[in-house]
């Protein structure tokens, strides 16, 4: 025998939008996960860590689907709240790592081009990484939100 | 008949497989016999899908900088590429892959953005059912 009172969804609710976040400081690892998230913005690349960029930036993308970064992105009004509340109650607060104007761009913030200086040019650009937003060409383990040093290899 | 044989094999498979599958999930064949069922309701000039039409319209660019082809290649029974972000696409042939064309809101998802990107407007019904017309003619 279950027995599920209504006041007991609100907080299923919170807890499903919060995810099972346990980001180990330093680690950088980010745990948190959304099923519609997890399929929906990693059809067209892996799914980027919610943690990599502020609530504002987030919240602008997410009206703009349509015309999101020359795809059409866009997806049902319901989809889309889910998706928008589960990023932004894991959005970055971390000043490290959200500074400066809402960027669309992870790869555009200033704490992104400072984790990354002694990445040389070349291996940017070069035919294994082909654009700086190809995450796991270089984390190996970037598709399970872990961008740890451990799991690191740049292809040379 | 040979649709009532068709039903009835889907039957006996589902309750062979305990309903592993959600009982509304479709065959790329009942998606497209969807699609010419809205295809005749919106266009009193409907006269079937065309699988030449289909693979034209996949192959070719409308207009903008991608074609169907620039994410699905050429061969559609094979795995594509994201022509922009270089991600690995599985094959869109229902032949090479059980899963295309099975639910209604993806398929529906999908050809509304892409056609977008492709084509800058939305595809008719008719378009889609040349579409799928044409991918089934894919073998594996
Ligand atoms: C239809 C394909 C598609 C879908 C679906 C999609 N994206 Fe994107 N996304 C792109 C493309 C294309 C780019 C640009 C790639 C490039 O130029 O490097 C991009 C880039 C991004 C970037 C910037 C990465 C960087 O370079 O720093 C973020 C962040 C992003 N997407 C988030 C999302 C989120 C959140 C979702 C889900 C709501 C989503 N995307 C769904 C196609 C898509
Ligand atoms: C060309 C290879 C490459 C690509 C592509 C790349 N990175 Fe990195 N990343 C590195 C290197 C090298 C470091 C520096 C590690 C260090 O010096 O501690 C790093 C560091 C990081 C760190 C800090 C890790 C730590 O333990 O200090 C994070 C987080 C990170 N990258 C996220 C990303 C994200 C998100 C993307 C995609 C949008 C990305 N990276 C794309 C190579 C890459
Ligand atoms: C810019 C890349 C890109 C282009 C161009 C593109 N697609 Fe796609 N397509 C995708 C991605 C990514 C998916 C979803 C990922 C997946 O399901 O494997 C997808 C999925 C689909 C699906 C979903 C099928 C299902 O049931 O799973 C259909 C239908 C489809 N595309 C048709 C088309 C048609 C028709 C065109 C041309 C008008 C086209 N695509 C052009 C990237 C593209």
């Amino acid at each position: 025998m279950m027995r599920f009172s209504i006041q007991t969804i609100p907080f299923a609710l919170v807890f499903l939008a919060s995810g099972l976040t346990s980001v180990h400081a330093g680690e950088h690892v980010y745990s948190a996960n959304n099923a519609k998230w997890k399929t929906e913005c990693g059809a067209c690349h892996l799914a980027y860590p919610p943690q990599l960029l502020p609530a504002a930036s987030w919240r602008v993308m997410m009206t703009q689907l349509d015309k999101h970064f020359g795809a059409d992105a866009s997806l049902d009004a319901k989809t889309a709240a889910e998706i928008s509340a589960f990023l932004e109650a894991n959005a970055g607060r971390n000043k490290r790592e959200a500074t400066g104007k809402p960027s669309q761009r992870i790869t555009g913030t200033r704490w992104f081009k400072q984790e990354h200086d002694e990445v040389p040019t070349r291996i940017w650009s070069s035919p294994a990484v082909k654009q700086p937003g190809n995450c796991a060409a270089c984390h190996t383990q970037a598709e399970r939100g872990d961008y740890s040093e451990r799991s690191l290899r740049v292809p040379r | 008949m040979k649709h009532l044989s068709h039903k009835l094999i889907i039957l006996l498979a589902l309750a062979a497989t305990g309903l592993a599958q959600p009982v509304f999930a479709l065959t790329a064949a009942d998606t497209l016999r969807q699609l010419e069922q809205s295809a005749k309701q919106t266009d009193p000039n409907f006269k079937g899908v065309s699988v030449q039409r289909g693979e034209r319209l996949f192959k070719a660019t409308h207009g903008a900088e991608w074609s169907c082809a620039s994410c699905h290649t050429e061969n559609p029974g094979a795995s594509g590429k994201h022509a922009k972000t270089g991600k690995l696409i599985a094959p869109l042939a229902p032949a090479a892959n059980a899963e295309r064309f099975t639910r209604p809101d993806k398929v529906e998802k999908w050809f509304r953005r892409n056609c977008n990107d492709v084509l800058s407007r939305a595809c008719t019904a008719s378009e889609q059912g040349d579409v799928l017309a044409y991918l089934m003619t894919i073998k594996n």
